[in-house]
């Protein structure tokens, strides 16, 4: 029984009115979770930050609090502070409606990933495909910002948004699929509860598929192509200020956030960990994936529209399937008590899938006769 | 029926993040393929040469430094030689060493920055240019120590150079040299092996050999094409005969060749180094007696040098009072990227960012 579900029985004996008991919970989850999920947006901009400045030899912010970590809060209110513009030939109402297009479903998110025992939303008996369906809408409001700017390099964005978004959602929700089959549910707290052995040992692979595809889905480096600041400068958001930027920004860290919950829950045993309250073993999961992908974003430098897409479907997809054709015969033919055997056959898969891919095929791509 | 389309025009710049400075591209584009290229310049225009008509000779050192302002140093070298060569005038054997040894490290400062840049074009987020910076800091601290500027030096004269080494140079630049191979191998070590700038350079933006010496090209973009082109090599000026060194050469001219023979460039350079701090003499003047009112007898003179974009030259029309009566620069880097259309049609956006990134260009030195 969820957290949410033991108040709203709180509730009903001590006779409160059939809408209050489930309206009042219900509320209260929301609020909670915007709350958190706001907060720790702003530690994530501000430990961006910093971990940035370490890796590129400077400093970071450090003069707004200890540490610079009010720096975030400094920035919200200069941005809020902002004129809101509105390019003269935009499209007024598509241009309004983006921002808040992009962000809700981000959050929306936040109601089926588990930061504890019990202590979720809504405990949907189809977690997984509820985010797969939820993230992908994003894209549709990336897109709408991109049309409705009227600005070119915000339209070349929105094309390269709908490739790479729809491109990645494949490879994304096949490696899925491989953690449903082994823990038998597709609820987000059974899948914690079976994972007695993380599955990042059990199915590296699917883990490596799902974090290249989630960093093309929320457009990470080295796949950061929608807002590429060398070619296009700012991509979609280049025509938005003020609140509506600062939608587009919380959004950026929100689906990162999202995602290294969604990796943390899937493939690192989510809120379990031996001493530590879950919440904090949770947390420490997500910052590391967090601190993974700053990482990359100091290190790599970006692959072209045409490499990224083969990348998808030249590399991601067919591995994927792979994988999950590994997975399956797994699960039918060797029993659960030989979880340490898969474990070693699926390294080894893993390494010879990959090397194996890499001799096979290159990224390709050139020039075009024109 | 077949549809009816036509190209799609992007105006790259003048204000955009990759074009190092104010230039402007009007791109006709088929989707994200370049299918035409129009490079608009003249933004930075200062009008330098028609400046340097009214000022006195030694005035006009400080109008090269804004030239190239990322090379300095051999900007106000190459002028200086064109006004020796008017001149007729002999600088000082120490003097000679000192231009040499801030020619070089203007090259390796220069190099560093271009490929720093080029990565950024890449999408590498700041990290290699910041790490190219932490040497550069160190040039930099250098010729302040000799000049007191840390961007635009004006420290060339006539007949030498403004003002001899203090004594806390020679220590500094040999700490410099002991570091730097180390440094240069981290870059490689972080750089060179790359999968994904390999996938985005190699073969991207082929500036083939006879197109190269067909334009005119010089420096880095040309000797990547495989031409062993180099000034100090070919018609030494100063002391370059003096010193070993090779020239390095690319085999195909793509962006990677342009990338790596900058990096091999910078070894050479320290090679150069290293040799001319063993040479240098002890003592001696760092400026030959020359007049405050230079006059130089009636005549022309075209002086120039291998900097580190190429060649850059000056030329100089002398009517014996105290001004030129004409100066013509040589730009190199708008010979340079006279070939760019050439090597970017059929490529796409972030291709055409990063060719242009590879020919290194300055803006303040195309516009003059």
């Amino acid at each position: 029984m969820t957290l949410l579900e033991q108040f709203q029985l709180l509730l009903k004996n001590a006779n409160w009115p059939d809408w209050a008991v489930y309206l009042t919970p219900a509320i209260a989850g929301i609020l909670l979770i915007l709350v958190f999920v706001l907060t720790i947006i702003i530690v994530f901009i501000w430990w961006e930050r910093r971990l940035l400045g370490r890796f590129q030899l400077r400093t970071g912010p450090n003069r707004c609090g200890p540490e610079g970590i009010f720096q975030p809060i400094a920035t919200a209110i200069k941005i809020l502070l902002k004129e809101d513009i509105v390019p003269d030939k935009a499209d007024k109402l598509l241009h309004f409606v983006a921002p808040i297009i992009v962000f809700v479903p981000i959050l929306m998110l936040f109601a089926v990933i588990p930061v504890g025992e019990g202590a979720i939303l809504v405990d949907l008996n189809i977690g997984i495909i509820y985010i797969i369906a939820i993230s992908s809408i994003s894209v549709i409001g990336i897109f709408m910002a991109s049309w409705a700017s009227n600005n070119k390099y915000s339209l070349i964005a929105g094309m390269r948004a709908i490739a790479q978004m729809v491109s990645y959602e494949l490879p994304v929700v096949l490696s899925i699929v491989g953690v449903a089959l082994v823990a038998g549910s597709f609820s987000m707290l059974k899948i914690v509860e079976a994972q007695g052995i993380p599955y990042i040992l059990q199915q590296p692979l699917g883990f490596i598929i799902f974090f290249l595809g989630a960093l093309a889905e929320m457009n990470r480096s080295p796949f950061d192509l929608l807002e590429a600041d060398s070619e296009i400068v700012a991509g979609y958001h280049i025509e938005y200020s003020g609140m509506k930027f600062a939608m587009f920004y919380l959004g950026e860290y929100g689906i990162v956030l999202a995602y290294a919950g969604i990796m943390a829950t899937l493939f690192l045993g989510g809120w379990q960990g031996p001493l530590l309250p879950p919440i904090v073993w949770f947390l420490i999961k997500v910052v590391i994936i967090f601190s993974f992908i700053i990482w990359m974003r100091a290190t790599l430098p970006r692959l072209r529209v045409d490499q990224l897409m083969s990348f998808a479907w030249k590399f991601l997809l067919p591995m994927a399937v792979i994988n999950l054709v590994i997975i399956a015969v797994e699960v039918l033919v060797l029993p659960l008590s030989m979880q340490w055997l898969i474990i070693i056959l699926n390294f080894g898969f893993a390494a010879a899938l990959i090397l194996l891919w890499s001799k096979l095929f290159t990224l390709g791509g050139g020039r075009v006769e024109v | 029926m077949p549809i009816k389309t036509e190209p799609f025009y992007l105006n790259i710049g003048p204000q955009h993040p990759s074009t190092h400075g104010v230039f402007r591209l009007r791109v006709a584009l088929d989707g994200e393929v370049v299918v035409g290229v129009e490079p608009i310049i003249g933004y930075l225009h200062r009008g330098i040469e028609k400046l340097a008509e009214t000022r006195t000779y030694t005035q006009t050192i400080p109008f090269t430094d804004r030239l190239d302002y990322l090379s300095s140093m051999t900007n106000n070298l190459a002028y200086c030689l064109a006004v020796e060569k008017l001149g007729g005038l002999k600088v000082p054997e120490r003097a000679e060493y000192i231009r040499v040894i801030f020619s070089e490290i203007m090259r390796i400062s220069s190099h560093m920055m271009a490929v720093g840049f080029f990565l950024n074009d890449l999408g590498a987020m700041m990290t290699p240019v910041l790490y190219m910076w932490r040497e550069r800091e160190k040039i930099m601290d250098m010729f302040e120590m000799v000049c007191g500027q840390r961007l635009l030096y004006n420290y060339m004269r006539i007949g030498g150079v403004s003002q001899n080494l203090p004594d806390d140079f020679m220590p500094a630049v040999k700490k410099f040299l002991a570091e730097m191979p180390k440094y240069i191998d981290e870059y490689d070590q972080l750089l060179a092996q790359n999968e994904i700038l390999l996938a985005r350079s190699k073969g991207v933006g082929i500036l083939s050999k006879d197109t190269a010496i067909g334009i005119g090209a010089s420096g880095p973009v040309l000797r990547a094409s495989g031409v062993k082109w180099d000034i100090r090599k070919m018609d030494p000026y100063s002391i370059y005969e003096r010193f070993d060194f090779e020239v390095p050469t690319g085999d195909t001219g793509d962006c990677y060749d342009r990338y790596w023979v900058r990096m091999l460039e910078i070894r050479q350079s320290v090679r150069i180094l290293e040799q001319a701090i063993a040479q240098i003499p002890e003592k001696g003047a760092v400026c030959a007696d020359v007049p405050q009112f230079f006059r130089p007898p009636r005549g022309e003179a075209y002086g120039y040098l291998e900097g580190p974009k190429g060649n850059i030259g000056f030329y100089i029309v002398s009517d014996g009072s105290i001004a030129p009566y004409r100066l013509h620069i040589y730009p190199p880097t708008l010979i340079n990227i006279t070939a760019l259309s050439d090597m970017v049609i059929g490529w796409k956006v972030a291709d055409l960012i990063i060719i242009f990134g590879s020919i290194d260009v300055v803006l303040g030195e195309i516009d003059r």
